[in-house]
């Protein structure tokens, strides 16, 4: 983890954003998911909500460093999987093996 | 009228659960106006409203089931506690603790994780005045030589593991857990599962002691049905906890396991109060009307939320299910249809018991109003989040804004049933302040007197 992500998860974490975000559909539901944001929608794109807000999401007036670092924060995230899940496999038993899963 | 008041802490810790109670439904209740209109009240924005309504309801569990023990073993029991000075400290370690951390998010004063969203510094005190209660609870149910019926042996595991899962979850706070997501997350909500198992014991234990004291009935706290649920609860609570995270990358049979871990415990202890119900004469149900009530929506609503816990701890459900509104309407219905039920059932089983000539204490008819607002209102409340959860299950990623314009008429209902429930909650939580409050008023008039 970079320490620019380990900011961000600082930054994460002070401005409370799990109350309304997920990871791994894990949080709240105001707002989307964000473990892959930054695959599927990109960097520049996940910065621009971040700085100017939605009508759902305020403007935290978060400092450039700050942007930088929630977007390496988001950027650590995505690489630990996907959800989502894309590549599964349902099994008779009603369990789910993914591709993510450690082999 | 006893002179003995060591069980009165009991009734604080009551009367505070009640407020909290209270206040954390008002904090829901705004939550559901901002996720309609999130211009509403921007001066308490979401990120707020939704930890002051978590942390008042949670608060409000663990104040009601620990004050429903701190006043059982020494008043029914005949058990003294083994320190009420420990009783007290705890009460205002917890008033104080309290304040602070609502302070701190009213102020925005977050660094925490989902749940336990204040600086992590506060889990200190928390830690502390577990402990003295822990040491309080053991050191005088050590006093009974009997055989400890099953109630007790719930109350101890729900302290213990409450402590354990605690700890666990403020493992983020080691760099080796929090510098990987999936470990994390994984320890996390492995916690959050376990931490619900405990204070889940505390609430059971409670709703198996109400049952044998109600009914008069030994069996039901010391059969090997009971135990069983004990065990089963025990396992549940240890290892039930992975269907919350099916799907972080994880391997397959943590989920097998899950799966067949969860479809256990509620069906066991169903079962239980529902042979109680039966052996009940109709003297005993009049004379409890409140707490038996109580009990019974409490019964009808493990089943509910049993059909709807079978179903989505189904991995391949899950897959559909997880992250949306219907995880909500689970968590919501057991919180508030099963755990609340009992501890309220808790609160009016000692008014009545304490204020046996109060015509209040017995069936009155706007405490039966609240009690039918209240449960229609959750049944819609919960209907409505699953709807919500259907419609977000088929979200396809693509619009965020479209899917929630989409399910829109789910969470006016949802809000709407979110408002008359509230309102059902304060006429009953009113009647028991209130009543509850009398009952402690002969001690203040005493306190005064020299020694």
């Amino acid at each position: 983890m970079s320490d620019a992500a380990r900011h961000g998860q600082q930054v994460f974490q002070d401005k409370n954003c799990i109350a309304c975000h997920q990871f791994y559909g894990l949080g709240g539901y105001m707002g989307p998911d964000l473990t892959n944001v930054i695959s599927t929608r990109g960097e520049a794109y996940s910065r621009a909500f971040i700085v100017a807000g939605t009508a759902r999401m305020p403007n935290f007036e978060l400092t450039d460093d700050e942007v930088s670092a929630v977007v390496a924060y988001l950027g650590f995230v995505d690489q630990t999987g996907t959800y989502p899940p894309k590549d599964y496999q349902i099994l008779w038993t009603g369990n789910v093996a993914q591709a993510d899963d450690p082999r | 009228m006893t002179t003995d008041t060591s069980h009165y802490g009991g009734l604080r810790f009551m009367r505070l659960g009640m407020l909290a109670l209270a206040a954390g439904m008002l904090f829901g209740v705004i939550g559901g106006f901002q996720f309609l209109f999130p211009e509403f009240l921007q001066e308490l924005l979401f990120t707020k409203t939704r930890p002051l309504h978590v942390s008042l309801v949670i608060s409000s569990i663990f104040l009601l089931a620990i004050g429903g023990i701190y006043f059982y073993l020494p008043r029914q029991c005949r058990l003294p506690l083994f320190s009420v000075k420990a009783v007290n400290l705890h009460y205002w370690g917890f008033v104080v603790t309290g304040f602070t951390i609502i302070g701190c998010y009213l102020s925005g004063r977050f660094g925490g994780r989902e749940y336990f969203e204040f600086p992590p510094v506060l889990s200190i005190p928390i830690f502390l005045t577990w402990i003295l209660f822990g040491v309080n609870y053991f050191c005088t149910a050590r006093q009974d030589k009997e055989p400890w019926p099953v109630y007790y042996w719930m109350w101890g595991t729900g302290i213990v593991f409450f402590f354990i899962t605690y700890a666990e979850a403020h493992l983020w706070l080691i760099p080796y857990f929090r510098e990987n997501m999936v470990r994390e997350i994984m320890v996390q909500w492995k916690s959050y599962g376990a931490l619900t198992g405990s204070w889940n014991m505390l609430a059971y234990g409670t709703a198996l002691y109400l049952a044998t004291r109600i009914s008069g009935c030994e069996k039901y706290s010391r059969s090997r049905l009971a135990f069983s649920l004990y065990f089963l609860g025990l396992f549940n609570l240890m290892f039930g906890w992975a269907h919350h995270t099916y799907f972080v990358p994880s391997e397959p049979w943590i989920r097998t396991f899950a799966y067949f871990v969860s479809m256990t415990e509620l069906f066991i202890f169903g079962k239980i109060i529902w042979d109680w119900r039966a052996s009940l004469e109709d003297w005993q149900k009049n004379r409890h009307c409140n707490a038996y009530r109580f009990l019974m929506a409490a019964d009808v609503w493990v089943f509910v939320n049993l059909g709807l816990a079978l179903v989505i701890s189904v991995p391949a459900f899950n897959l559909f299910t997880h992250g949306t509104h219907i995880t909500v309407a689970h968590a919501m219905g057991t919180t508030i249809g099963i755990n609340i039920m009992i501890l309220l059932a808790s609160v009016f089983y000692v008014i009545r018991e304490e204020l046996p000539n109060e015509i209040h204490a017995r069936c009155s008819s706007q405490l039966r109003t609240g009690f039918w607002l209240a449960n229609i209102s959750l049944a819609v409340f919960f209907v409505a989040l699953i709807l919500a959860g259907i419609g977000k299950g088929v979200y396809d990623g693509t619009s965020f804004q479209e899917m929630m314009t989409g399910i829109r008429p789910f969470l006016f209902a949802f809000t709407l049933s979110g408002v008359t429930m509230m309102i059902g909650f304060w006429v009953i939580l009113w009647h028991g302040f209130r009543l509850m409050g009398q009952i402690l008023a002969p001690v203040r008039v005493a306190e005064p007197e020299p020694a």
